[in-house]
């Protein structure tokens, strides 16, 4: 590597460069003047708007759903759904999504059903993950959505190595992954990165921009401009996106799936959004944010945004969107009672899928533990049904995955 | 049958490997063309490619979460870390991401392919940073398999296992006989079974358990005790995770005392794990308390080292003891 030399000592911060916000739609849903609309049809548009109504539906009402005590935990999407659903509109529906938590919308767009939803919420024996996992960790291999990990940040270097195996494989397909600014602190992001600029791997790094890490607000979590000038220190391609605005967000990503893709070279996005609802149902945000603060950002709202551009292209109406908003919550709550009401996974799915084999010590466990339930019954109701091969439940009735 | 050091036949596995299954993918600092440090990987890039044989940046948890993901992809990952000692920076790739990746999913997705290679061991004045003995901390971690080979046969036909498995497993290598260990090993393909121990030599007197470089350890104290007029049965765990319990319950049934050796410090290593066991399983038959012959509870020392590893003499002392009780 050869740089000039200078004869002066130049300290340089990186204020120099100034990463400009692409934005297409105005928050009253107006396309910018000069600005031109992405080549989305008719039905793709109404695709998207149906999935962030649907995310936007299905967090309101599990958020109740918790708050009445159905329901252990619950994280929302809202005021994030143009940056998840716009960015993975703008994918193939069989590129890899790694995300972090907040990304349903992601699922609910490519066809994740409600009832798939609520049996992962409420841990029942038709779960993927067996009951296994607090709630919103789903999973699909169908839709090819990696199942969520708590820890945060780790996804992001998988992500790095997965897209390195679709590169080998030749698919045409690329991952991307989704994490928040707080995660981007973590040093698997920096890994990740990295990793991905040196191995020219086709992954698109997603940062949902949100504003608050739980409490911590983004100006305690970096001092620069934001997670977009990191790309350069890895010599990667970056874009900053208004992250409530469909339009932008579908955009900036269709192109950054063109450079990962073709030219196997990792992308970086910055989507500038803000995260409405409390972190998670255990979160309180009066306790370190103002209404007014708040107010600022629920007049920007993403899916009202999306809704009076469809609204001005004549591709819904006020009658479609009282309709599917009424249906959409009598259908989420007939699959929340049923999934409420399945039995929960088999005994034996507490010691299966830790080997791809039970062995021979956890097998002793297990057969010890079976004794002392069968001893008493009443105390572990749960396990104990299904040690009644009566009643056992066939965990391969699930169909395809 | 021609004879190499553990290092050739660590590297004539991986070519084995990867000669087999182009989905077999070998990284990780300095493993490209210059073959690792130790010069395990040597070859493989100018045979296999760059694309398949490759440096790493130096980042241990992106080498672990790249090869999370690559596994989780359908490939074959084998992952060098550097030293055994270096692996901590990747501890939470492996504990919550590899080790769960199968069960958190439902075996939606999993990570079975993925073999973690690394040098772990004393005795090669390393110090603090290039001796520890990680190994029981992955012990404690459900759906990790941990192996440690004692000589080049046994690192061959072990390692071969491990890529091959189901599931993903840490293989520890015994630096300090990289080279120093020689044997015939044979040219064509072999795997040796994950989960059981070897039982290198019977005895009636008394079991000794170990793995990894210990073994010769060992086998330098079991010459001593058997001029000593004592019969020595030992044992190659050869798989810490799981551990084949059976056959080490069944020498002390024969033998009713048994001693444990590893160089890692002793409180919470893995020898107070089959002590508890074999305590479990064969109490009425225990005809003195089970030693462990361990180093010290202390950070792994430089210029101090013979006197903290737990060598031959330390190991006779202990048999003499457990016999004479």
């Amino acid at each position: 590597m050869t740089t000039p030399h200078v004869h002066e000592p130049v300290f340089l911060t990186g204020d120099e460069f100034s990463i400009p916000t692409f934005r297409l739609l105005d928050p009253d849903g107006c396309l910018r003047e000069g600005a031109t609309a992405p080549q989305l049809s008719r039905d793709h548009a109404r695709r998207i708007y149906r999935a962030m109504l649907a995310t936007r539906v299905l967090d309101e009402r599990m958020m109740a759903a918790q708050r009445q005590g159905r329901l252990s935990f619950y994280m929302q999407c809202t005021g994030e759904e143009a940056a998840v659903i716009g960015a993975t509109a703008a994918l193939d529906d069989a590129d890899m999504i790694m995300a972090q938590y907040r990304e349903q919308g992601a699922l609910v767009y490519r066809g994740f059903t409600f009832d798939e939803f609520m049996n992962q919420l409420f841990g029942n024996e038709l779960d993927y993950g067996k009951g296994r996992q607090m709630p919103v960790h789903y999973g699909s291999r169908k839709l090819h959505y990696m199942t969520i990990s708590s820890p945060l940040a780790t996804q992001i270097p998988q992500a790095t190595g997965y897209a390195y195996g679709q590169k080998l494989a030749e698919d045409g397909h690329c991952t991307i992954t989704f994490f928040g600014e707080g995660a981007a602190s973590e040093g698997d992001f920096h890994a990740a990165l990295n990793m991905a600029s040196v191995h020219a791997v086709p992954v698109i790094f997603f940062c949902r921009n949100n504003g608050y890490a739980i409490s911590t607000p983004a100006v305690e979590q970096f001092a620069a401009d934001g997670i977009a000038p990191r790309a350069f220190g890895y010599h990667m391609h970056v874009i900053r996106v208004d992250g409530n605005d469909i339009l932008a967000v579908y955009e900036a990503t269709r192109q950054a799936r063109r450079i990962a893709v073709e030219n196997n070279q990792p992308v970086l996005i910055e989507a500038m959004t803000y995260r409405l609802a409390a972190h998670s149902s255990s979160d309180d945000p009066s306790g370190y944010r103002s209404k007014s603060e708040e107010q600022i950002w629920h007049d920007q709202d993403p899916l009202l945004r999306m809704q009076k551009w469809m609204l001005g292209q004549q591709w819904w109406s006020e009658e479609e969107e009282k309709e599917l908003q009424e249906s959409l919550r009598r259908e989420v709550l007939e699959t929340m009672k049923r999934a409420e009401k399945r039995p929960p996974p088999p005994l034996d799915s507490l010691v299966s899928e830790v080997y791809a084999e039970v062995t021979p010590s956890l097998q002793n466990q297990f057969d010890q533990l079976k004794r002392h339930i069968r001893k008493y019954p009443d105390a572990y109701p749960r396990g104990a049904r299904s040690l009644d091969p009566e009643v056992a439940v066939d965990s391969n009735d699930q169909g395809e995955r | 049958m021609p004879t190499m050091n553990m290092l050739q036949a660590i590297n004539n596995a991986l070519d084995i490997a990867m000669a087999e299954d182009e989905k077999v993918i070998c990284f990780g600092e300095d493993v490209g063309i210059f073959g690792g440090v130790f010069r395990a990987t040597s070859n493989l890039q100018g045979k296999y490619g760059k694309a398949r044989c490759f440096n790493t940046p130096l980042v241990e948890q992106g080498i672990i979460g790249f090869a999370n993901g690559l596994a989780a992809q359908g490939s074959v990952p084998v992952a060098e870390i550097q030293f055994a000692d270096y692996i901590f920076p990747a501890f939470d790739q492996i504990v919550n991401e590899t080790a769960k990746f199968r069960y958190r999913s439902g075996d939606l997705f999993n990570v079975g392919g993925l073999t973690i290679r690394t040098p772990y061991g004393g005795g090669i004045s390393g110090g603090l940073y290039h001796s520890q003995s990680p190994e029981a901390y992955f012990t404690h971690t459900p759906g990790l398999k941990i192996v440690v080979p004692r000589n080049p046969y046994q690192a061959k036909g072990l390692l071969l296992a491990a890529i091959r498995d189901a599931d993903p497993v840490i293989f520890f290598e015994p630096k300090r006989l990289y080279r120093a260990s020689v044997g015939e090993v044979p040219e064509e393909d072999y795997q040796l079974p994950l989960g059981e121990a070897d039982i290198i030599k019977e005895g009636t007197d008394i079991t000794l358990v170990g793995w990894g470089a210990q073994m010769e350890v060992i086998g330098k104290a079991v010459e001593l005790a058997e001029e000593a007029g004592i019969s020595c049965e030992v044992i190659d765990l050869r798989s810490l995770l799981p551990w084949d319990e059976d056959t080490v319950v069944e020498s002390v049934l024969k033998t009713g005392r048994l001693v444990i050796t590893h160089e890692a410090p002793r409180t919470g290593g893995f020898a107070g794990e089959i002590a508890t066991t074999i305590q479990e399983r064969c109490f009425l038959y225990l005809e003195s308390p089970i030693a462990r012959v361990t180093g010290l509870d202390t950070p792994f020392p430089l210029t101090l080292e013979k006197e903290y590893l737990p060598d031959h003499l330390k190991i006779f002392e202990a048999i003499r003891e457990s016999v004479d009780f």
